[in-house]
């Protein structure tokens, strides 16, 4: 019995690590499909984290947090967008470019209006979210597998848990069942043809870094408004680049790269639990290699060890309309 | 969108290379300015206590030129990469390893005479950087993992096994804290103040160190290197047009791996400055966003060496007169230095075309008008 609650615990944990990954996944995803590469996930979310927890502080309602980051973060996927789909400046340049401003901007500022530690106030109840209890959760706890599952497992998360597993489909439909979705992946594999069907490559790109921003302001909001109550220095800690490694992983398709999240979350997951644990044989793991495993897995992913991965024909070229 | 067109060729080199990179810095510091602003504090008042702290008073102005030797590395590093289209984002990674190479060399081979163990320790910086490069460079040419991605991952492996390292294997026990032991005074590169005594000044104490010289010369070496030697052309080449390239016989696999293996390299040597000049031991996390900082530092010199000296004495004054002022103006942290960074790669690098059309029609009609009158 100690051994299905084990589980059933470290499912629950998987699923709330995974959740930034999966909204930064699907954020790539409209982005990259849309041939611009956007390596500036790691910032934007940090971004979206620092302006959600200063927002649900000083307005006190999260929800209003949350849309001041959508609006943050969709004006930093406009700037990218500027730099490098109406300047044709170089893609990789522009993202790195955002993420070292963010990483500047968000801990300098919390510095400067909350003190020298660069942690934003602690936020209360009212300020954050808090975990969802699904109804009849407690009434049914103790019944054996159904009980494990549907109270241990599917209640009691944040409702962004929710929202990131139910925006994968929503994400597929869109991408691949709708005539946006078409243009938007035509856009990415080859604009010129799109052009001459007279669509507008720039506003398709626009519009996808749009959507882009909205779907990782909610990664950033997770982070700082519900798992944590605050927001702290480099908080994102490299999410951003383990979401797009399992996107690539998962070839740019909203179903596979949900996969690669949850074996992120599951590792990362694994690891809070190796920490500490003498294994037969080996001994204890040093905790800085049990640490590194998410990033030593994400090498391995993109590696492909399980095939080659094909982009978007088109990712990173500036579109060019000749006169 | 611009819709300027002007003839290249009719572009003087000044302007394409002096006015419009002078142009987009002032631009990212005037929003420089606005953030300090935000954050509080008075944007002018910041920049003259940063001209004062970097050239003030002799000890200043030798912290500026110390951090110039370490951008000078990093900028070269991401420089380099760069010319074969490579994003050799893993400086910071490869200079920490770089710094083990250094330390490993040192206080093995500390019995030999000391120019030699210098040499030795400088060679065991770049292997040990090359090496951390070499496998995102395999993965990039031969598998297509962006190397974006795997050198950043790199950054975080690295730091997870320094730390495993000087917690676990080479940890001065005598300490609480995760460092080293000090490397034997004799072999410590001589420093300026060894040096001031001669010019007839006296300071008390400054990291600047020989480490400097040996940046000057790999400047000439990535000038040499890239510009005047077979394999800097094959490499870019491979940079300009890969297929292209392949046409002509050349290797694109070969060229990604020492393109980037020299790049790490270059990262590694910042080890020489931090621990055979001035540390001299390895400090948890000593490399502390040099690495990164070569990203700003290289774009902003356009990736030429000419160009990344003046841009690495430029960071070298932000470090310097930025420590002058985190320490008056409570509001701003060296965070904000950070985020100056972001801010000159955006305009530097990523907008760099957004008024490079206008500037250049500019002084294109005024020279002309000059002609014909």
């Amino acid at each position: 019995m100690e051994f299905l609650s084990d589980i059933a615990s470290l499912i629950n944990s998987t699923l709330r690590i995974s959740t930034p990954l999966v909204f930064a996944a699907m954020a790539g995803i409209f982005a990259e499909r849309s041939g611009v590469i956007d390596f500036s996930l790691e910032g934007k979310m940090l971004m979206a984290a620092f302006v959600a927890a200063v927002g649900s502080y000083y307005l006190g309602n999260p929800w209003l947090g949350l849309l001041l980051a959508i609006i943050v973060c969709v004006c930093l996927s406009m700037l990218h967008g500027f730099a490098s789909v109406t300047h044709k400046g170089d893609q990789v340049v522009s993202c790195v470019a955002i993420n070292i401003l963010i990483i500047g901007l968000t801990t300098a500022l919390a510095a400067a209006w909350f003190g020298q530690a660069g942690l934003t106030p602690t936020l209360n109840e009212d300020q954050r979210f808090l975990e969802i209890h699904l109804p009849f959760a407690d009434a049914l706890r103790d019944i054996p597998v159904i009980g494990t599952l549907y109270s241990d497992i599917l209640s009691g998360h944040y409702v962004f848990v929710y929202l990131a597993y139910l925006s994968v489909p929503l994400v597929f439909w869109i991408v691949f069942k709708t005539s946006f979705g078409l243009r938007l992946r035509a856009v990415g594999e080859n604009p010129s043809a799109v052009d001459t069907a007279g669509i507008n490559v720039f506003t398709m790109r626009y519009k996808a870094l749009a959507i882009n921003g909205v779907l990782i302001a909610f990664a950033g909001a997770h982070l700082s408004t519900a798992v944590n109550a605050n927001f702290f220095r480099e908080m994102s800690a490299g999410r951003g680049y383990l979401a797009l490694a399992a996107m690539i992983f998962g070839k740019w398709h909203p179903k596979t790269a949900l996969i690669a999240c949850l074996l992120f979350g599951f590792t990362d997951a694994l690891q809070i639990r190796l920490q500490g644990v003498e294994l037969p044989a080996i001994g204890e793991i040093p905790v800085q290699l049990i640490q590194a495993l998410p990033y030593i897995l994400t090498v391995v992913l993109l590696a492909g060890f399980v095939g080659k991965a094909i982009a978007p024909n088109a990712i990173g070229q500036p579109y060019i309309k000749e006169r | 969108m611009s819709n300027i067109v002007v003839d290249k060729s009719k572009v003087p080199w000044w302007v394409s290379n002096v006015i419009v990179p002078l142009v987009n810095l002032t631009l990212a510091l005037l929003v420089s300015g606005l953030f300090v602003f935000i954050a509080g504090e008075n944007p002018i008042e910041a920049v003259k206590l940063i001209i004062y702290g970097s050239f003030g008073y002799i000890q200043g102005f030798a912290y500026t030129l110390y951090y110039t030797t370490n951008f000078i590395f990093t900028g070269l590093a991401f420089a380099v990469a760069f010319h074969c289209r490579l994003f050799n984002i893993g400086g910071e990674g490869q200079a920490y390893i770089g710094g083990l190479g250094v330390f490993l060399v040192a206080i093995n081979l500390s019995f030999l005479p000391v120019p030699i163990v210098w040499l030795l320790a400088i060679f065991g910086a770049f292997l040990f950087g090359a090496a951390w490069a070499y496998i995102p460079a395999y993965l990039q040419s031969k598998r297509g993992s962006h190397v974006v991605i795997t050198t950043i991952m790199f950054n975080f492996i690295a730091s997870s096994l320094m730390i495993f390292l000087l917690v676990d294997v080479i940890r001065d026990t005598n300490q609480m804290a995760p460092h080293t032991v000090k490397l034997p005074e004799e072999i410590w590169l001589p420093s300026f103040e060894a040096f001031s005594g001669i010019l007839g000044i006296k300071i008390r104490y400054s990291p600047l160190n020989l480490t400097f010289l040996l940046a000057i010369a790999s400047l000439f070496f990535v000038w040499f290197l890239v510009w005047k030697t077979k394999w800097g052309y094959e490499m870019r080449a491979v940079g300009h047009n890969t297929q292209a390239a392949i046409y002509a016989g050349i290797s694109p696999h070969k060229n990604i791996i020492i393109a980037m293996c020299i790049s790490g390299g270059l990262a590694g040597l910042l080890g020489v400055n931090e621990i055979l000049g001035v540390s001299h031991k390895i400090q948890a996390g000593f490399p502390a966003g040099y690495g990164f900082t070569g990203i700003a530092v290289a774009l902003m010199g356009r990736n030429h060496p000419i160009g990344i000296l003046p841009a690495a004495f430029l960071f070298g004054i932000l470090y310097q007169g930025g420590s002058e002022v985190t320490f008056e103006m409570p509001n701003i942290t060296r965070y904000m230095f950070v985020a100056v960074q972001g801010l000159i790669i955006l305009f530097s690098g990523a907008l760099e075309n957004l008024f490079r059309p206008q500037i250049e029609s500019f002084f294109v009609r005024r020279l002309n008008r000059e002609v014909n009158v």
